[in-house]
């Protein structure tokens, strides 16, 4: 009976499961079917999945239009340093925050808030006109400084979830550090941080997507030389159609259309593989953890 | 006995003050920031919205008019209460779905089974997809648009039920694929609170006869409230910072009206400013942490 019962839950899960995955999955699929279409397969009315002459045709010609080569290891270098930037400054504010009383705190954490509610829209034109006194337009500085001084890409739920995590385990860790005569920065990396081992990998993960994926800010601050592959992404067609103009027409533009999708895919492709890379850590980072604070 | 007490009092007094200190140590570089990259813009845009500006070649000149840009608003724009209405609208229809379905599949990737990681890996997928140039290719090229709930035959049922209860559960059916796609980062966090409750707990309420059922009501969520809160204030940002939606589009296209440079779309921005945040002022009041007083 309880045998029959859990059977049935199982599969119910499991056609859960498979018919959400497929809602996330059949963009994907559809990109990576499209970007393979060759000429033929898209004159064939009948080849809608089953590509009958696959073609590598519409990626080399993406590569070339995205500089892929001299462009991806730039946008590697820009996202990973402010990423980095950022996770170090958010933790540091949501330690204070979680672990410390004080006057106006707050008036601070709904500040923290606000900010974050802000749109880049709003703010952006005095932004420009102040990093542009500064001389730092048209540089990485205007992206990585406020990223390390925590005004980074969606920093305030970095802090918040930094907050979330460094309350959760007891303060009698860090008093215990203390007491053995630990400064209060040696306890705030070697204590600390090491508890909140899953908010880490969670604020890595995301500050780099989300960097990575920025081009509005990103875009008018670092100027028409500093360009990262999503910013390339956004001029794509422009750049394709001067490259390989092939006369107009539809048959061109969903050949355009295919060369968008491959593009496309080339952009989120190094995402989707850190994501694979750092999977396992973040979910062994919250066994962990659970370990140690489920008492 | 009151040397010793005093002195004793002022002990502690000193511990509040140093731990008060050591917070706002930690929170230094994050107040910087906020002062020079968010607040200092934010005061700037609030000049830009009471001011007509005028771009002289010598520099900006603003020349303060009052509140007139945002009376205009309400009185003289004939696109702007409307679009700002149906923003409020999808915004607060939409959260509490975001939420609900993400803590829905939460609870559908906890626990053990076979295959966890790969749906693991393809429910993160959103996260890395809705926030880039990506969801726009996806948008234009039509291939987000899995399910048609148009075709379902109890689309026209709930069509024909009376306008109150049809329009919110319309609402849903229309928008079921792009609530699946905003909901990536909540079931990540809910994800990872709800690896932190011990197993312990489980098994001690399971031997005292708990079922699966109340253990989710007395166990996973309160100790998930703190998340809800959070994730409840993350969706209502990200769903209003959404540079796509009705409001967002409005103030840029309205950036550089003649006459109104900066300063009309500067008022019209802090006029969904002032109503994005009282929604987060009423969220917060209803999901906070109510102090319980203890004996």
């Amino acid at each position: 009976m309880k045998d029959k019962k859990s059977l049935l839950g199982m599969i119910a899960r499991y056609l859960l499961l498979i018919g959400i995955s497929a809602v996330f999955l059949y963009p994907i699929l559809y990109m990576i079917c499209n970007s393979l279409k060759s000429v033929q397969d898209l004159v064939n009315p009948t080849v809608e999945w089953l590509l009958v002459k696959p073609t590598w045709e519409n990626f080399t010609k993406a590569l070339k239009t995205l500089r892929y080569g001299s462009t991806l290891p730039f946008t590697i270098f820009y996202t990973l340093a402010a990423t980095l930037a950022q996770t170090v400054s958010c933790a540091m504010a949501g330690y204070g925050f979680a672990r410390h009383e004080f006057p106006l705190k707050r008036f601070w954490m709904i500040m923290l808030v606000a900010a974050f509610l802000i749109p880049a829209q709003v703010t952006l034109v005095p932004k420009y006109l102040m990093f542009y006194n500064y001389g730092l337009t048209n540089t990485l500085f205007s992206i990585w400084l406020p990223a390390l001084l925590g005004q980074g890409v969606n920093s305030s739920i970095f802090i918040l979830i930094f907050e979330n995590f460094f309350n959760s385990y007891p303060k009698s860790f860090d008093e215990a550090a203390r007491l053995d005569g630990a400064g209060r920065f040696t306890i705030f990396f070697r204590v600390a941080m090491p508890m909140v081992k899953p908010a880490a990998v969670v604020s890595i993960l995301f500050s780099f997507v989300w960097i990575w994926n920025e081009t509005y800010t990103a875009g008018q601050l670092m100027g028409a030389e500093l360009r990262t592959l999503p910013m390339k992404l956004e001029s794509f067609v422009a750049e394709f159609t001067s490259i390989y103009s092939s006369g107009s027409g539809d048959m061109s533009a969903r050949l355009n259309e295919s060369s968008r999708l491959a593009a496309t895919l080339l952009v989120i492709a190094p995402l989707i593989l850190l994501y694979i890379i750092l999977q396992k850590s973040f979910i062994r980072g919250i066994d962990a953890a659970s370990g140690v604070t489920g008492e | 006995m009151s040397k010793k007490q005093e002195k004793k009092k002022k002990r502690q007094l000193s511990l509040r003050q140093r731990n008060a200190l050591d917070g706002y140590l930690f929170l230094v570089p994050w107040l910087a920031g906020l002062a020079l990259f968010t607040l200092f813009p934010m005061l700037y845009s609030i000049r830009l919205s009471m001011g007509d500006v005028q771009m002289a070649p010598t520099g900006i000149k603003i020349r303060f008019v009052g509140i007139q840009w945002y009376q205009e608003a309400f009185t003289l724009d004939t696109t702007y209460t409307v679009s700002l209405l149906s923003t409020l609208k999808f915004v607060l229809l939409s959260t509490p779905m975001i939420v609900v379905v993400a803590l829905l599949l939460a609870l559908l990737l906890n626990g053990k089974f076979r295959g966890r990681s790969f749906f693991r890996a393809v429910f993160f997928l959103p996260v890395i997809i809705i926030s880039g140039p990506v969801i726009q290719e996806l948008l234009t090229t039509r291939a987000a648009a899995v399910i048609h709930p148009e075709d379902f035959l109890i689309y026209d049922f709930i069509a024909s039920l009376p306008a109150v209860l049809s329009g919110p559960l319309l609402y849903i059916f229309d928008n079921i694929v792009l609530i699946f796609w905003f909901s990536g980062v909540q079931v990540v966090l809910f994800l990872a609170g709800l690896q932190k409750i011990g197993q312990p707990i489980r098994e001690a309420a399971s031997i005292d006869g708990a079922s699966p059922w109340q253990m989710f009501w007395k166990i996973d969520l309160p100790f998930l409230r703190s998340l809800i809160l959070l994730n409840t204030i993350y969706t209502l940002v990200q769903l209003s910072t959404f540079s796509s939606n009705e409001v967002n589009q409005e103030v840029l296209n309205k950036m550089t009206l003649v006459g109104k440079t900066y300063g009309y779309s500067a008022a019209l921005a802090w006029i969904y400013f002032a109503c994005m945040l009282s929604v987060i002022g009423v969220a917060f009041l209803l999901l906070r942490e109510r102090k319980e007083k203890k004996g």
